[in-house]
């Protein structure tokens, strides 16, 4: 009962966000644009069909939005002096952040799906739609996990300090995440890099749902995304109760 | 019941004490003023009531909920108006009222009802489409207020709700405080105006360096200082030290064209002043004893100096 209760909180502290942070119009044009932008960059001139470039492309696009506002949600409303009432209200810590995470993913979700109707008009064929439907959702609630974990440390209210130090875990992140190059022909260093990285495991389920080939298994692949959007869910939730207050000064 | 019962209170940055196990109750239906200078603990001791950091020691229990085992519930029945804090300012008034109501999940029709009634009580029903951002400072504290009362909170605890504000803003929500007590909330408030806290509150603790130095009613706090003052002008400029040096003054402080003095015995410094003026050939222009005020106790609690002294 007092769990439920907390959840229909968290989901009034998503729509807030939605409303105040996704709103913004600088957000919605760089997440509508960022995708096709990344389309552009790397097909032209390229000897790669769409086909090819699907899964990675994919992948950067529900990685790059699901992550590209939540490390700035809370230092900013610590910056415009809105957390400090936010956190004095009945809502728990975890419920807060788990709004913020909603937040995200919804956004990653709906922006997500533009790169993936001009791919399918494009030519792209899902074959396993079930695979990649999960594998989408599974994957942007994971990336957004990570979005709320990117904000923990420094707990500082300026916001571009956060998106700094947030992109240089993305940044590095996408390259070691086998985008263009599939996990089987990486040597085995990079494989092994690669394994540490969420976004790796989302490509090898949409090359799976476009080719049916995968390096992994399609239950491990899953498996791992749901493990790791939990573990960042916990980690970031533990030390945002401990770094939370200091933000407030 | 009490409202508010803290016990022992403790919170250090660092290697200082922000507040050092303070104590106090504040019953239901009160208004409980805390007063004290700047960085003395007031936000400090307010912010571990309200849950936003935890105290490093000591307990509060909030209309019987500890802050610490039993936070939501606790929370669920204040109203908080933090020191420094916002409205969204990218929402309209409304939609902050109506975000609130849900974070305290007030049913729908409540919220909505509630809602209409605070921005017509605070003058802002009017513009409750706009959005924050174009308010005002004491329009924005008055949503802040509303936003606060949404709930209908037991207990209302306020950061110094009326500092920077013009009479008017300020008025209109002293006013509003006392309404509510009327009707029964309980009201924790930080305060710097004297007046206020002597208008507003039933007891007022004084709070320096995280300590309490006083608990007691307005009236009870000026009475048990051990002091009073006299106001005395002559008709021609005279030294501060020779006042100072009659017997039974403890401080003489120049105003403009008077004195004041501050004294044990009114009686005995006034034959000390007739003796003064006849042997200097003086005249009295005018002579004034005055209780002291509750700004005289906070001094000289507070800094632990000579009364008048600051
Ligand atoms: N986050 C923090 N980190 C370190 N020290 C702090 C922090 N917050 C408060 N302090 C210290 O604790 C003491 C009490 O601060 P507090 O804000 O409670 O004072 P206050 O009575 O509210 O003052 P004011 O009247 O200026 O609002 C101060 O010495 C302050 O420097
Ligand atoms: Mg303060």
């Amino acid at each position: 009962m007092h769990q439920l209760e907390q959840l229909q909180r968290s989901f009034v502290v998503a729509r807030k966000d939605v409303w105040i942070y996704y709103a913004k119009g600088p957000v919605m044009v760089f997440g509508l644009i960022f995708p096709l932008f990344l389309l552009m960059a790397f097909t032209i001139g390229r000897n790669m069909t769409v086909k090819d470039l699907f899964p990675g492309l994919m992948g950067m696009a529900i990685f790059f939005t699901s992550t590209a506002v939540g490390p700035a949600i809370l230092p900013w409303e610590a910056r415009s002096k809105t957390l400090e009432r936010l956190v004095s209200s009945p809502v728990e810590v975890w419920a807060l952040l788990l709004g913020d995470v909603f937040a995200s993913f919804v956004f990653g979700l709906l922006i997500s799906i533009i790169p993936l109707a001009i791919a399918i008009l494009m030519g792209v064929d899902v074959l396993y739609l079930m695979v990649f439907g999960s594998g989408m959702i599974l994957a942007t609630f994971c990336f957004a996990s990570l979005s709320i974990l990117l904000s923990v440390y420094p707990p500082t209210d300026v916001p571009a300090t956060v998106m700094m130090l947030s992109s240089l875990v993305r940044f590095p992140l996408v390259f070691i995440s086998g985008v263009f190059i599939p996990v089987e022909e990486m040597p085995d260093w990079a494989r092994t890099i690669a394994s540490a990285s969420p976004l790796t495991y989302f490509i090898d389920l949409a090359r799976y749902s476009t080719t049916g080939i995968s390096y992994y298994s399609i239950p491990t692949d899953l498996g791992v995304l749901t493990a790791l959007a939990l573990l960042f869910l916990v980690v970031s939730i533990k030390l945002h109760e401990r770094f939370l207050p200091q933000r407030l000064s | 019941m009490e409202a508010i019962e803290v016990d022992n209170l403790t919170k250090r940055y660092g290697g200082s004490t922000a507040v050092d196990s303070i104590s106090f109750k504040v019953e239901e239906g009160e208004i409980f003023g805390f007063l004290g200078p700047n960085g003395s603990g007031k936000s400090t001791t307010i912010r571990m009531l309200t849950g936003i950091i935890k105290p490093d020691g000591g307990t509060a229990v909030i209309m019987g909920h500890d802050i610490k085992k039993d936070a939501i519930r606790a929370k669920q029945a204040m109203g908080v108006v933090p020191e420094m804090s916002n409205a969204y300012v990218e929402l309209s008034a409304w939609n902050n009222l109506m975000l609130m109501g849900e974070l305290y999940g007030v049913p729908k029709r409540d919220r909505e009802e509630r809602a209409k009634e605070l921005l017509k009580q605070f003058g802002l029903y009017d513009r409750k489409e706009s959005p924050a951002r174009g308010f005002s400072k004491g329009m924005k504290q008055r949503l802040i207020l509303c936003m606060a009362l949404i709930n209908q909170p037991s207990v209302l605890v306020l950061d110094e709700p009326t500092s920077g504000l013009d009479v008017e803003s300020s008025r209109l929500i002293k006013d509003v405080i006392r309404e509510l007590n009327r009707a029964g909330t309980t009201v924790f408030l930080t305060t710097h105006n004297m007046e206020d806290a002597s208008q507003l509150c039933e007891r007022i603790a004084i709070i320096n360096r995280g300590v309490i130095a006083a608990i007691d009613r307005p009236e009870g706090l000026k009475q048990a200082a051990a002091f009073q003052s006299i106001e005395l002008s002559f008709n021609r400029t005279v030294f501060a030290e020779d006042l100072s040096n009659f017997s039974c003054v403890k401080e003489v402080k120049k105003m403009g064209d008077k004195f004041r003095l501050y004294v044990e015995d009114v009686d005995l410094t006034m034959d000390c002043i007739m003796d003064y003026a006849r042997s200097h050939d003086l005249k009295i222009v005018a002579l004034n004893t005055l209780a002291p005020s509750l700004e005289d106790i906070f001094v000289s609690l507070t800094h632990k100096n000579k009364p008048g002294e600051d």
